[in-house]
């Protein structure tokens, strides 16, 4: 089985979690419990680095859909960044890129995060 | 090029088996010559139909079978997936509404919204106690 990871680190005040690995319904529990472990500690703007994500199917989007209402609903949001074509094309077929910020690496999150503050 | 070439592969419904499944047909449409974006396409639409089995059909019964069908002729290739659990009512679904599940806080429909568009032909077949869907996808796509 290929493995999925996910580390977490700040970076300037932000919570990033790295992906990576292939995120589908076996896998998705993980992302779920650290993005539910960051609400439950009051952390609202996180940034979710995809560089190493080699796959998502459609039960890893769900995850982003069930927690961004909670993260927005405190003043924060939910960035995307450095997803490969893959990735993002699977994101792009369901609508993402008008719903949520998909950026092209952490900085312009960063930046993103700052001007909106 | 081979006329015609068909592999097979039982799974436990299981979603500890979907990478097994996209390895299964990753390698076989990859060695019949299908560009990089097919078989990404259908290797994600075989991995949401699985899914949907082990979720809906079989309610995570890690016991229950899947059968994966992989059939290749010169245009296309067609994968079945065959199970024994509930079957899949297509009247009753709707096309998801994203911005209106974000609200709601809810997921779900869009494994089958996804095969749709990835996939150039879906039928879906219920016979005695077996379900069976079957996709179909060119080996050219069309851009």
């Amino acid at each position: 089985m290929k493995n999925f990871k996910i580390s977490h680190r700040t970076t300037s005040g932000y919570d990033i979690l790295e992906l990576e690995g292939e995120l589908d319904a076996h896998t998705a529990s993980q992302l779920e419990d650290a993005l539910r472990q960051l609400i439950n500690e009051d952390k609202a703007n996180i940034i979710v680095n995809c560089r190493e994500l080699d796959y998502i199917a459609s039960a890893g989007l769900g995850v982003f859909m069930a927690y961004i209402e909670d993260v927005r609903g405190t003043g924060g949001d939910i960035k995307l960044t450095n997803m490969n074509e893959k990735v993002y094309s699977v994101f792009d077929l369901l609508g993402f890129p008008t719903l949520y910020d998909i950026l092209e690496d952490e900085r312009d999150a960063i930046e993103k995060f700052s001007s909106e503050a | 090029m081979k006329k015609t070439a068909t592999y097979h592969i039982t799974v436990g419904a299981s979603t500890r088996n979907l990478s097994v499944v996209r390895e299964f047909v990753t390698e076989h449409t990859k060695a019949e010559g299908f560009s990089d974006t097919v078989v990404s396409d259908v290797c994600l639409a075989v991995d949401e139909a699985y899914t949907n089995i082990i979720k809906h059909a079989y309610k995570f019964d890690p016991t229950k079978k899947v059968e994966v069908d992989l059939e290749f002729d010169p245009e296309k290739v067609c994968v079945c997936l065959t199970d024994t659990g509930k079957s899949f009512d297509k009247s009753s679904y709707t096309v998801p509404d994203i911005p209106k599940q974000i609200k709601n806080k809810k997921r779900g429909g869009m494994g089958v919204f996804l095969i749709q568009k990835l996939m150039d032909r879906v039928d879906y077949k219920t016979r005695d106690s077996e379900n069976e869907i079957k996709m179909y996808k060119k080996r050219e796509t069309e851009s």
